[in-house]
């Protein structure tokens, strides 16, 4: 069994008082807090290690070297990478689609070439193909989301064609909650031979993930919605993509030999990691994958569960309430708009009696259309998260009703 | 709970705004939009003589901002440029922080500045008005 109260002595933070009330902080889907684990980790590398990585060959930069590199390792063992040259640094998920998009789009993909998404993407899984279309005329094909939130596989499969050139799509979408078929997606996708990126932000510090199983191209997370620090996130990416695909950044660490003639470039993942990287989120980032990983899977998923129940439970029974985002399977987020009263307004109000949720499109715009909403607000859910926390929502809620009555 | 931001007169001008309406052939006109909210303030205004003769607003968004575009039509209506100018000033430097005392409905938002992440919603349809009279930007965003 999960021990919720040494849990949560993990996060000092949790003690706050905001607006003279106990803080309960349901925004995890935006950024998850951070344990004395991770902090304590990033704080020793300043504090005792503190040097750049691979260049140095004094001590300091040996052990900064060794604890960056032993990150890499953490990682590759959480999502069950084949070895660590598969596990490429970058500052977060939105840089490592782009990453991807800019190298293996630019390169690979073109005019009238299909890329497949879903219409509940994050702005950071459309815009970046956005701007590949104004380049090269790649043309984007959208996944439409059923009433309950569950991608439209019908859909999906329609959609298929032998222009279908690559597949980029979430695993947990960050509004709706919905975990989507990314087996049966990935499986598609390999029957066809088309690459396919797994946004896997919002199901990283939630689900085991493993991607030989699914077996994906590529997969990009952050560091910060998983207990780690802001600033640093993973792209995994199969060898025999990362190999021939082209830098997008050119500079020191990234290559093997530079004259002004010809510049040899270093291999997989080093020749993506151009410049100093961001070492101290990398090494907060291995704290953060050690704290994931002393915890039992199985019972991380039926404590986030149970609290997601709890919370549909309570909140339904608010009138004029209505939950955005009913598929069967669901993981970290329960969104709900409260008949005309804007998101932002119940966001206040809630925050005024220290409950701290999200207000917004969550840069899910076009999502936001298909449901012919503006906003929703949006409780997301995170290991340290308790009924008591579900019930201070309700109460916050109920007020808002009351206000707006 | 006492909470400031929402008084009955934000409330009563959310649910029933005041000079609600397009003014065709207007003088003036402006729209404001706060992207990251999606607030949207559309203002019309007929000057005359210096004074504004009629304003009227359009938009959607959260109570904030719609209010607050209610009750500044019913504060500027049959002012003349400068003491409109005038409360748009005070306005201003109310919800950046400033004391200010504010007369009418105005002073529901006399708190505003405690709420940091609500001033745009606040302000929006001052902006708007000011853009309106000044024509030079006609379409405005508070991000």
């Amino acid at each position: 069994m999960l021990d919720i109260e040494k849990i949560r002595a993990d996060f000092p933070i949790l003690e706050r008082q905001v607006h003279k009330k106990t803080l309960a902080y349901l925004d995890n889907g935006a950024t998850t807090l951070k344990p004395n684990q991770v902090v304590g980790e990033i704080e020793k590398h300043y504090k005792e290690e503190c040097s750049n990585i691979h260049r140095g060959i004094h001590w300091l930069s040996e052990r900064a070297t060794e604890a960056y590199e032993a990150s890499r390792e953490k990682v590759q063992k959480l999502i069950n990478a084949e070895s660590t040259d598969n596990i490429v640094f970058t500052s977060g998920t939105t840089a490592g689609i782009n990453l991807v998009v800019q190298s293996y789009g630019r390169s690979e993909l073109n005019a009238g070439d299909e890329v497949i998404i879903s219409a509940m993407e994050h702005h950071s899984n459309i815009v970046p193909w956005q701007m590949l279309r104004e380049e090269k005329g790649i043309v984007i094909k959208v996944v439409p989301v059923l009433e309950d939130g569950s991608l439209d596989m019908e859909s999906f499969y329609n959609l298929i064609s032998e222009k279908t050139k690559f597949i980029s799509i979430m695993y947990v979408s960050n509004v709706l909650g919905t975990i989507n078929p990314m087996q049966e997606i990935c499986d598609k996708a390999n029957e066809l031979g088309v690459p396919v990126l797994v946004d896997a932000a919002q199901a990283i510090a939630h689900m085991p993930v493993d991607v030989q199983k699914l077996n994906c191209t590529f997969m990009v997370f952050s560091a910060h919605k998983m207990y780690g620090p802001t600033g640093v996130g993973v792209l995994y990416g199969k060898a025999e993509y990362l190999e021939k695909m082209p830098p997008v950044n050119g500079g020191g660490d990234m290559i093997l030999s530079v004259s002004f003639d010809k510049t040899v470039y270093n291999v997989a993942p080093y020749k993506f990691e151009a410049g100093t990287p961001n070492i101290a989120g990398v090494i907060g980032l291995g704290a953060a994958v050690d704290y994931l990983q002393s915890f039992n899977w199985q019972e991380v998923e039926a404590r986030e569960e149970e609290l997601i129940a709890y919370a549909h439970e309570k909140l339904e029974k608010i009138p004029g309430l209505k939950i955005i985002g009913t598929a069967k399977n669901k993981s970290g987020a329960v969104s709900f708009t409260m008949k005309d009263i804007h998101p932002h307004d119940i966001g206040t109000i809630v925050d005024r009696s220290g409950v701290a949720i999200r207000t917004g499109h969550h840069c899910a715009q076009p999502l936001m259309e298909s449901f012919g909403i503006v906003a929703t607000a949006r409780a997301s859910f995170a290991i340290y998260n308790t009924k008591e926390e579900v019930d201070q929502l309700a109460k916050a809620l109920e007020k808002v009703q009351e206000i707006f009555a | 709970m006492k909470n400031q931001l929402y008084q009955q007169t934000v409330l009563k001008h959310n649910r029933d705004p005041r000079n609600y309406g397009v003014i065709e052939d207007c003088s003036h006109h402006a729209e404001g939009f706060n992207p990251l909210c999606g607030d949207e303030v559309k203002v019309y205004m007929q000057v005359e003589d210096d004074l504004v003769k009629a304003i009227q607003f359009t938009g959607k968004g959260c109570a904030v901002s719609q209010a607050s575009a209610s009750i500044m039509t019913t504060a500027l209506i049959g002012k003349s440029l400068d003491e409109a100018m005038a409360q748009f000033d005070e306005f201003m430097k109310m919800a950046s922080g400033e004391k200010q005392d504010p007369q009418g409905e105005i002073a529901a938002f006399a708190g505003i500045s405690q709420f940091p992440s609500r001033v745009k919603c606040a302000v929006l349809s001052w902006q708007t008005f000011n853009a309106a009279l000044k024509a030079v930007d006609n379409t405005i965003s508070t991000e």
